[in-house]
């Protein structure tokens, strides 16, 4: 390196929570695991055509199992997240990797995600969203209650904050 | 239909007491010519077919009139229950007949004050006003659809005038009078219309509605004498000849389409600056268009040199400004300048930022580490692979003869491509390039259109740093700098990762600082 010293950027503090692997295996397993069953089925019912089903149950098994593998583990050791007085800081992904800082006084909304899956496993979401049209931040795959202490801080800060964010 | 006439006129009859303000009754004609379209395309249909109406072309006529009745029936309406007035704090709407609704801008809102005249609105004297405003997470947008041009022009001034009093700048509130413009279009700018893509485009648009429309009127456009004359004279010359022929008649048409949008979109253009720190751009032929942008809400410029235009000289000119709407309006509304001289566009891009000189022609823009380049060749050549494996694949399942041919046909593909890929991607890298200026963040990229931003620094609302694995493995990472305005965010594509951080700490500091470590 031509610096002396190199920067780097430090992950965010918290991790999410450990349930939340099985959150992402769960909704991961969603397309794939159905599609086996069917071909799978397909396969034991029809034996003329077991040649077909055969090679489309392996095209279809590899790499769902690969996925639902992989990713989840990955993304775990990824997500992250952390608020501080001044900033909302995030790092999600896995593959294509994303760290994100917005600061409190540019924050224009605070709202809570939860879809069907994350309440069956306790979680809950979070979604800042700024002036930009680029997309929100997001924190997903934390404890519900510690979710709803995080969103308290933010809107208060937000509204502490004049103007209207941009 | 009757019915619901009679009860806009009773609704319109108690809106009129006050201070309310009505649309023109010139717009009844407007719509009623709504209902010239099934006429014309009926008395078109009789003619086209001598006479001879069958049974499909009658269902699709009559649907035809019964829409185009509804549409003018539905404007009718609206023309009588719409109402408009300005009171001292606010800015009130009403319309509608079943659901009555009432909307009101806080003046202070007020982002844009548009004025738009559709050929139709200008036979009778007519324009409408687009008023942006400033909505709780987002924007929202109110439009009053025909008062006279008078009225339009004067309602704009007005409410300009009233929220610059609002906002208590006392400068801003003034009457209207002349200024110099900024800019204004040249003559010889013209010769950049063929630069632009949207002549053949455009040409093979109008091409397929034609079709289109013909057909919905049971007319087979390929036995109409004219095509069947065309076809018979390509098909009798040699295909050595047809073919250039056909593509330079494809080229001369698309360059006229292009020199007519070019007419079309940016005859009249003026761009000036108003009392009230307002920029405004006046351009169109037969649709007259006026945006203005309040300066405060200009975040920086964007300079496009897309491949021809780049070629012939030329560039283009984009605002970056907050509350111009969706990303298409930010296409349309945002446009500062036609295709015109690259060095004219620097003047102006100067002038609007009120610089000395352009930001976006900073000489020092940091150069990207080799990697970047190393990337852009591997894009390059997976799409030579994939556009020789495209035709080398199915060779494989080809009798012999064929199969020799697919696979030359391939090489002469992969060949072809390869240098110009190669060439793409080293001119793609030499764009890669980053920098400060005094306010500004400076990045420029691209490809087949060179873009160059110049984005405001306090304008930055946030920072977001990405990383694909083949990034991580060579180091690299993009930044990209989160705005209000604009596409709402605008990247430092393929930077080596501590001179990117170290970048974006310089750029808007403070904001990165608690979240980096420096490892010696």
């Amino acid at each position: 390196m031509r610096h002396s010293e190199t920067l780097r950027l430090r992950p965010p503090r918290h991790r999410v929570e450990r349930r939340a692997i099985a959150w992402w295996t769960v909704q991961s397993s969603l397309i794939p695991v159905p599609t086996m069953l069917v071909v799978g089925t397909l396969y034991l019912l029809i034996p003329p055509a077991r040649f077909v089903f055969g090679w489309i149950l392996l095209a279809v098994a590899l790499p769902g199992i690969a996925y639902m593998a992989v990713m989840p583990l990955w993304r775990y050791r990824v997500h992250r997240w952390e608020t501080t007085d001044q900033a909302v800081y995030t790092a999600t992904g896995w593959l294509w990797q994303k760290w994100r800082v917005a600061p409190l006084s540019r924050i224009q909304t605070v709202d809570t995600v939860r879809g069907p899956l994350e309440q069956l496993f306790g979680l809950s979401g979070i979604k800042v969203t700024t002036a930009s049209a680029s997309g929100d931040l997001k924190i997903r795959g934390i404890d519900h209650r510690q979710a709803l202490d995080v969103v308290e801080h933010l809107t208060r800060a937000t509204q502490a904050t004049p103007g209207d964010a941009t | 239909m009757s019915a619901g006439t009679a009860d806009g006129t009773a609704a319109a009859g108690e809106i009129g007491a006050d201070d309310w303000q009505r649309l023109s009754p010139r717009l009844i004609p407007v719509h009623l010519s709504w209902l010239l379209a099934p006429v014309v395309t009926g008395a078109g249909t009789l003619l086209g077919t001598g006479g001879k109406v069958n049974l499909q072309a009658l269902l699709t006529l009559g649907s035809f009139t019964i829409a185009f009745a509804i549409v003018a029936g539905v404007n009718l309406m609206r023309f009588l229950t719409t109402g408009y007035r300005i009171t001292d704090q606010r800015l009130e709407l009403r319309s509608g007949l079943l659901f009555r609704s009432l909307r009101s801008i806080p003046l202070d809102r007020i982002r844009s004050a548009d004025i738009t005249a559709r050929p139709l609105h200008r036979l009778f004297g007519l324009a409408s006003v687009d008023i942006g405003a400033a909505a709780h997470g987002g924007a929202s947008k109110l439009s009053l659809d025909g008062v006279t041009r008078a009225q339009a022009a004067a309602l704009r001034q007005d409410l300009l005038n009233r929220r610059a009093a609002l906002l208590a700048d006392p400068s801003a509130a003034t009457a209207p009078d002349e200024h110099a413009p900024i800019a204004e279009l040249h003559r010889s700018w013209l010769r950049y219309a063929p630069l632009t893509i949207w002549g053949v485009g455009g040409l093979f648009a109008v091409l397929g509605i034609s079709y289109r429309t013909l057909h919905e009127m049971q007319i087979d456009p390929l036995e109409l004498g004219v095509v069947q004359h065309l076809v018979d004279a390509f098909t009798s010359v040699p295909l050595w000849l047809g073919i250039p022929a056909l593509l330079l008649t494809v080229a001369a048409l698309g360059t006229l389409g292009a020199i007519g949008l070019y007419i079309e979109g940016w005859s009249g253009f003026r761009l000036e600056r108003e009392d009230g720190a307002i920029l405004r751009v006046r351009r169109g032929l037969f649709i007259h268009r006026s945006v203005s942008i309040e300066e405060r809400r200009l975040r920086g410029v964007e300079v496009i040199e897309p491949m021809l235009l780049r070629w012939g000289g030329g560039a283009r000119l984009h605002a970056v400004a907050s509350g111009l709407g969706s990303a298409e309006e930010n296409r349309t509304r945002g446009a500062l300048m036609p295709p015109a001289p690259r060095a004219e566009i620097l003047r102006v891009a100067a002038e609007v930022l009120g610089e000395q000189d352009s930001p976006t022609t900073l000489a020092a823009l940091r150069p990207h580490p080799r990697a970047a380049l190393r990337r852009r060749i591997n894009r390059g050549l997976l799409v030579v692979l994939l556009s020789a494996a495209v035709l080398a694949v199915p060779a494989i399942w080809l009798p012999g003869g064929w199969r020799t041919g697919f696979l030359t046909a391939a090489g002469i593909t992969a060949t072809v491509l390869l240098p110009a890929v190669c060439l793409l991607a080293v001119d793609a890298y030499r764009t890669l390039g980053h920098g400060l200026s005094g306010r500004y963040l400076v990045a420029r990229a691209g490809t087949f259109a060179h873009r160059t931003v110049a984005l405001q620094r306090e304008g930055v609302i946030g920072l977001t740093v990405s990383r694909s694995l083949f990034q991580r493995r060579s180091g690299l990472l993009t930044l990209a700098a989160t705005t209000a305005a604009g596409s709402g965010s605008y990247k430092v594509r393929d930077v080596a990762t501590a001179d990117g951080l170290a970048f974006a700490e310089e750029a808007v500091p403070g904001l990165l600082t608690p979240f980096l470590e420096r490892n010696n």
